[in-house]
């Protein structure tokens, strides 16, 4: 198990657990990023300290910190 | 009731266009209702209301209102309140008699939560399956029938930015307003287990009444919205304490019992979906389109894409700073002559001074903001239709975040550069209103143009054109010194607020990068129209008000005893020997005196003179502060101000040799110049940081609702201007700088 941070862009993983606050929770979970869900990290911009992950085909950015709570395994894609 | 029977509300039915961020809900709404929109605002809270007519075959014109894209009903703070309240038609707003939702075909599951969530309330709902032209490109298909089966309300294909299908949805909408049943399937997905059904109905006993709880279906729909919604922490207000103990001790039970009762409700909702879109959708492995990849490559490359910003901010910048330029300037000509035409039509007096100084001048200090509004909310347009927005936001949120800003703070912070007021208008592209507010307060810090004539006549009068190490001229160091020091003290500020008054729950980022699409054009225009339109009614009486009452500032009370001597030297000169331009030069110079007089007289001017135990440690004196009086009409108004106080008339600028020697030479009662390059310096320090600009706090009060916030601005930038001028002045003195 890792973290949705450490992946490597492109690769895909499927969604375990997610971390922090509620509302954060709530609110990645109506955008559709349940437990159990595939996805995809599309890239990261270092500088910018975001993410792109897709999930349900479609693109969302979280931040690096986020991204942390958000325990992920890594599937073959 | 097919036939005969008309609808009992055939007349002034409301319709309400809801859905996601992103899926062309706003170029439906333009291509429903034309031109014909208004903006008003959601009463309590600064979120704008855009409501236009739309026209129906059967049902005519019917009234159309957007309600703010939402991935869910599900609110946190009085904003996304707004949602739940204009569909379910919750206190203070109105029942919809229909929704008309609109869904990105092209990410049809995560459009189709929402749907749920609104279709639970129990209001009859058309669903618009929008951008169904894009779907070739994804490789998804969609069984529009069966999709329809599934949720038991009208579905529409169309495409609005090509303006395909909306004549079936027009028809649909006539409908479901004839017959409301047939939008209205009751609730597709309804809680499996027990606990949970327990969970909804023991917060549905709580539900305030004033809700309009006629239906079990809408208790419910809306006890599982409390659910999501409420808990000790939210900023939604008009909630019953007894709702939220209610929903806060319902979750801690479960979470004892292990359950997690947001899960168990989103979860739910997701499964009912995904359940059934094998029936109504089919999708080939093919990924989204790979343009959106290919462009992103380069707009978000780590290098490349701040580069790529960069130059589209120095556009964006360029434009407001000077191709406004010749509309401004020609928006002033048309002043100008209008002034001379209505004041020579009128018998010269008190009335022609009314009405060019006072009347004409502040509808003409309103109407010159217009080119650089128009401009920016272009870009913006241009930059949200295309998805670059967001982006921007992506790109912008370490550095803003470390300042305490939204990312998408940086297009009004940077738009501040030229003028505040387009920028404060701008702040609407920020969700929430602490963001708002915070980036609001600091922008008025930015050197905006109109400082410049400001620090151009302090500069070019007190510092001498050398040069330092030979080639940097201290001018144009000067002058960018200024623009540093301004910005710095904006970032400063906004850390400073943004820990203090503004301190708020940290928000977690969460954005959508929409795939990019090309901008639909009319929209772009109506969305300028309307904010003008805005500006103009809204904060352009708050200008004008303004304008009126520092020109009777600085013109009352009139000095009819002067004017009689002033009148005798008048005749005096006409009856002298002098002769054409030496006449007229000794005629004007005798009129600049007397306006220097009068306006020493006005109120304005014994508010200078009431002002000097203020200003005097910063080591202004009183015609220093009758022009920082003056300055509150417009910052660049200082400059023909002291004109008017030095008797050179009011048709100086930045460039009068005259007055750059006259400020040079004024000097003390004790003979010491007033002037000395550290009073220029503490003067630009006190200008760049203080909110001396009705107009912008005119269009703080519009944007607020509120006079405490452009009073919090006044004070607080005045406060924070006379101290750094203070520091400054007090500083040089003791450095030796006389």
């Amino acid at each position: 198990m890792t973290s949705l941070d450490l992946l490597s862009p492109g690769a895909h993983a499927r969604l375990i657990s997610i971390g922090g606050e509620r509302a954060f929770r709530c609110r990645l979970m109506e955008l559709g990023l349940l437990p159990g869900t595939l996805v995809r990290l599309v890239r990261r911009v270092d500088v910018g300290g975001v993410l792109e992950v897709e999930v349900r085909g479609c693109r969302l950015s979280v931040r690096h910190g986020e991204a942390r709570q958000l325990k992920v395994e890594t599937v073959d894609g | 009731m097919q036939q005969g029977s008309p609808a009992p509300a055939l007349q002034g039915s409301r319709v309400a266009i809801a859905g996601n961020p992103n899926t062309g809900k706003t170029t439906l709404f333009n291509r429903l209702t034309g031109l014909s929109a208004k903006v008003g605002n959601y009463p309590g809270v600064t979120v704008e209301r855009e409501s236009g007519t739309m026209r129906l075959e059967r049902f005519g014109a019917v009234e159309l209102t957007d309600v703010p894209g939402t991935y869910s009903l599900t609110a946190r703070s009085a904003e996304e309140l707004i949602a739940i309240q204009a569909i379910c038609g919750l206190h203070p707003l109105e029942r919809p008699d229909a929704v008309l939702l609109v869904v990105d075909a092209t990410q049809l599951t995560r459009n189709l939560y929402l749907a749920l969530q609104v279709i639970e309330t129990d209001i009859p709902v058309v669903i618009a399956l929008n951008m169904i032209d894009m779907l070739a490109a994804t490789g998804i298909e969609i069984d529009v029938a069966a999709l329809e089966r599934e949720l038991g309300v009208p579905v529409v294909a169309i495409s609005a930015q090509h303006n395909r299908g909306l004549d079936d949805l027009r028809a649909a909408l006539d409908r479901v307003l004839e017959n409301p049943r047939c939008g209205r399937p009751g609730p597709r997905w309804i809680p499996e287990s027990r606990e949970l059904q327990q969970d909804v109905r023991s917060v549905a006993e709580r539900l305030p009444a004033l809700w309009k709880l006629d239906e079990v279906q809408r208790r419910e729909a809306l006890a599982l919205w409390a659910l999501l919604s409420l808990d000790e922490h939210d900023e939604i207000q008009g909630v019953p304490q007894a709702l939220r103990q209610v929903v806060v001790e319902r979750r801690r039970l479960a979470a004892a019992a292990g359950r997690e009762i947001d899960a168990e409700i989103i979860r739910g909702r997701y499964e009912w979906i995904d359940r059934r879109a094998s029936s109504f959708l089919k999708q080939s492995a093919r990924p989204r389109s790979s343009l959106t990849d290919r462009v992103d490559r380069l707009l978000l490359h780590p290098f490349l894409g701040f580069t790529t910003f960069l130059i589209a901010m120095g556009v964006v910048f360029q434009a407001l700073f000077s191709w406004a330029d010749p509309a401004i300037s020609t928006i002033e000509g048309a002043v100008g002559w209008l002034k001379e035409l209505v004041v020579g039509a009128l018998p010269p007096g008190l009335a022609a001074d009314f009405v060019g100084d006072g009347l004409i001048e502040g509808v003409g200090s309103v109407v010159v903001f217009l080119p650089q509004i128009m401009l920016l909310f272009f870009f913006i347009g241009v930059m949200e239709d295309t998805g670059y927005m967001a982006r921007v936001a992506f790109l912008m949120d370490r550095l803003m975040k470390s300042i305490g800003l939204h990312g998408r703070a940086f297009v009004p912070m940077m738009s501040g550069f030229a003028c505040a007021v387009p920028a404060i208008l701008a702040t609407r592209t920020m969700e929430r209103q602490r963001d708002r507010m915070l980036t609001m307060m600091v922008v008025p810090l930015m050197t905006c143009s109109a400082r410049l004539p400001v620090y151009s006549l302090m500069i070019a009068a007190l510092f001498p054109p050398d040069t330092v190490l030979g080639f940097v001229p201290v001018q144009g160091l000067l002058m960018v010194a200024m623009y540093v020091f301004s910005t710095l003290v904006a970032l400063l500020a906004a850390a400073v607020l943004g820990r203090t008054l503004f301190k708020g729950p940290r928000v977690p980022l969460l954005l959508e990068m929409p795939p990019y699409r090309s901008p639909h054009w009319p929209s772009i225009g109506a969305m300028m129209w309307r904010k003008s339109m805005v500006f103009l009614t809204e904060a352009g009486t708050g200008i004008l008000a303004c304008t009126v009452i520092m020109w009777a500032l600085l013109t009352f009370p009139r000095t009819g005893e002067h004017d009689a001597a002033f009148d005798a030297r008048r005749a005096q000169a006409e009856a002298s020997s002098a002769e054409g331009e030496q006449r007229a030069e000794l005629l004007a110079s005798i009129e600049n005196e007397r306006r220097a007089r009068a306006l020493q007289h006005s109120y304005g001017g014994r508010l200078g003179h009431a002002m000097e135990p203020l200003i005097e440690p910063l080591g202004f004196d009183w015609k220093i502060g009758v022009g920082l009086l003056g300055a509150f009409a417009a910052r660049e108004v200082f400059v023909s101000t002291m004109g008017v106080v030095y008797g050179m008339g009011e048709d100086v600028d930045d460039q009068s040799v005259g007055l750059r020697q006259r400020i040079k030479q004024e000097t003390r009662d004790d003979g010491r110049p007033v002037y000395t390059p550290l009073v220029g310096l503490t003067l630009m320090v006190f200008f760049a940081v203080a909110c001396q600009c009705m107009s912008t706090l005119a269009a703080v009060r519009r944007e607020t609702k509120s006079w405490r916030w452009p009073a919090f601005l006044f004070v607080y930038t005045g406060l924070l201007a006379w101290l750094l001028a203070f520091a400054v002045h007090q500083g040089g003195r003791l450095l030796g700088f006389a």
